[in-house]
């Protein structure tokens, strides 16, 4: 099945008809066939390889992108959930379990979004409330008494803004998993596969290798809320995401992410096989290279990373 | 045809009755006309129902600190534009419109302090300069004043009020929640006390990282403290908010805050607490 094609794939969509109609037109004309294809897969590249930002970000939240359990369905095994937060309730925006990569045991903590409407309802749209965080957070202190390494899944617009959310402190929540996760004492790897939604997406993401699907974003805000505050309406959007320098190669540039994982040419829901082994290899990779470090260098490692974040002049 | 023209009275400059700007105050929530003397005297709080307005860094250090014992560290630090961020309001603009409009270089100061003869650590944020809104200066002061804090074995004092992350900064801003979080986690592992006061208002970013990890979280009574903005909440929400939703008072009803103190009796709570927190 094809996906859903955005606004900015028109042009190439139509060169594709085109192609199409050659074909069945004139399916002996083999030499018009070939030029034409070829040049479809010259504007193929070209397009996917300059990206705008916003069209990253449209490509992140694209209804047909893998989420975080197509991602655990391909890259894991003998995964067992866990639920809950042993406090007020189990958040399903953030399922969470014990599960196998390879050789290395682990423990796997997602954000998941749902395809469907039903399934949205379930999953809050990826929003996760204080309990998923908590959850997160009891998790993490099982995989520092079993040694393993935690490995988390980023894919959120942000931490839920809701009445309940607020009333069990929802930035406590998020707060007190950037102090911990700064001192767990096991690896942790961070990956961002769609929205790296501000603080709900930091909260799960403190970690020795901070890894981004190259159509991913980071952003301290959404460029719809950056948009409202700054240029006083959302349609700006597409400026804000300029702006913000969200991008995986943006946050390279700025030394905020450790690493990109490329995806397929237009995206990761092209082909899902394809990005799940991209991924499923830079965590194996750097389980690799994470598990030959004392933990004292980890640790040290990992606070001297966050450390040096900041760009300020005095 | 006109005869008659209207003659033309000049006066030169409208004559206005001089009256200093800022002598008299009115209280938002009483209405009550205060001279400013008497408002400053009473740590600007209103005398007739105790609202309590907004202070500068400055003001708020003098009410807390020994006297004279301040010493501010990193005075000079700035902000760049990193992202050469352009948006309608080009961020160095702002920067600059703030730095002329408050004297103020960044939105916190930090630094060494005695509090009723106990050395200790102090951040204290500035809501005039951007919201005090926490970006990589904001960020890098605090974590330098923690780490010092955790070196020296003192404890450490931030007195929080922000409208949360920087946007101008991007994420580098969203980075200083985890860099001054992994500073307060290094400062608690050592068994250092960290008394965090909430202040009018305190929100988004801030929230969500240092401001509610104190092992003591002390807030200014009626001050907004939350995560998400109320009217991003009722939005989605599409119900009125509970009364008194994200006030100080809600949270303490909430479990969030330890206790709600009046600023004139901060000082005196603050000794209290390190005098029972602190081996001598």
């Amino acid at each position: 099945m094809t996906p859903l094609p955005l606004d900015f794939e028109q042009p190439l969509l139509e060169l594709e008809k085109c192609l199409d109609d050659l074909i069945s037109r004139t399916p002996e004309d083999t030499h018009r066939i070939s030029v034409m294809q070829e040049k479809l897969e010259l504007m193929r590249v070209d397009l996917y390889k300059n990206l705008t930002p916003w069209q990253r970000v449209q490509i992140a939240r694209h209804p047909s992108r893998p989420y975080a359990l197509d991602y655990l369905e391909r890259c894991f095994t003998d995964f067992v959930e866990l639920h809950g937060d042993r406090c007020f309730g189990d958040d399903k925006a953030m399922p969470a379990g014990i599960a196998r990569i390879g050789k290395y045991r682990c423990v796997i903590i997602m954000q998941q979004k749902g395809r469907n409407v039903k399934e949205n309802v379930l999953r809050n749209f990826g929003s996760p409330h204080p309990e998923g965080y908590r959850k997160a957070l009891r998790l993490m202190r099982l995989a520092e008494k079993f040694s393993l390494p935690v490995i988390t899944f980023i894919d959120t617009p942000g931490a839920y803004p809701g009445i309940g959310a607020e009333e069990r402190h929802i930035a406590e929540s998020i707060a007190v998993n950037l102090r911990e996760m700064m001192l767990l004492k096991v690896p942790i790897i961070s990956v961002i596969l769609g929205e790296g939604g501000s603080g709900g997406a930091l909260g799960i993401g403190v970690s020795d290798k901070s890894l981004m699907l190259e159509n991913a974003y980071y952003s301290v805000i959404s460029p719809e809320g950056c948009a409202a505050i700054l240029w006083k309406h959302r349609k700006h959007a597409p400026e804000a995401a300029a702006a913000l320098k969200l991008t995986a190669q943006d946050l390279t540039d700025l030394k905020l992410i450790d690493g990109i994982v490329p995806e397929p040419l237009g995206g990761a829901h092209h082909n899902a096989s394809m990005a799940a082994t991209a991924v499923r290899h830079a965590i194996i990779e750097a389980l690799e290279e994470l598990e030959k470090k004392s933990l004292p260098d980890l640790l040290e490692e990992r606070y001297a990373k966050f450390r040096k974040m900041g760009i300020f002049s005095e | 045809m006109t005869i008659f023209r209207r003659p033309s009275l000049k006066f030169g400059a409208k004559r206005k009755r001089e009256i200093p700007e800022g002598l008299w105050k009115k209280c938002p929530q009483c209405s009550e006309m205060i001279h400013h003397l008497a408002l400053e005297e009473n740590l600007n709080v209103c005398p007739k129902c105790e609202h309590h307005f907004s202070l500068s860094a400055k003001e708020r250090i003098s009410t807390i600190v020994d006297e004279g014992s301040f010493i501010e560290m990193d005075s000079e630090m700035s902000s760049v534009d990193p992202l050469e961020f352009q948006g309608v309001a080009a961020y160095k603009e702002r920067l600059e419109t703030y730095q002329k409009k408050t004297g103020l270089i960044e939105a916190v100061r930090t630094g060494n302090a005695m509090i009723g003869g106990y050395p200790v650590g102090l951040a204290v944020m500035d809501f005039q300069f951007l919201a005090a809104s926490l970006g990589s200066v904001v960020g890098e002061k605090i974590t330098r004043i923690i780490e010092e804090s955790t070196a020296a074995r003192q404890p450490i004092i931030i007195i929080s009020a922000s409208g949360g992350a920087r946007m101008y900064e991007g994420a580098l801003s969203l980075m200083q929640m985890a860099k001054t979080s992994g500073a307060l986690a290094r400062h608690s592992e050592a068994r250092l006390p960290f008394i965090s006061i909430l202040t009018h208002p305190t929100m988004g970013g801030v929230t969500a990282s240092f401001a509610v990890l104190g092992d003591v979280i002390l807030a200014e009574p009626k001050s907004m403290i939350g995560f998400a903005g109320p009217r991003v909440i009722r939005e989605i929400a599409h119900q009125d908010l509970p009364e008194g939703f994200q006030t100080a008072e809600f949270l303490l009803e909430h479990g969030l805050i330890d206790e709600i103190v009046p600023r004139a009796q901060m000082r005196n709570i603050l000794i209290t607490i390190l005098s029972l927190l602190v081996e001598k």
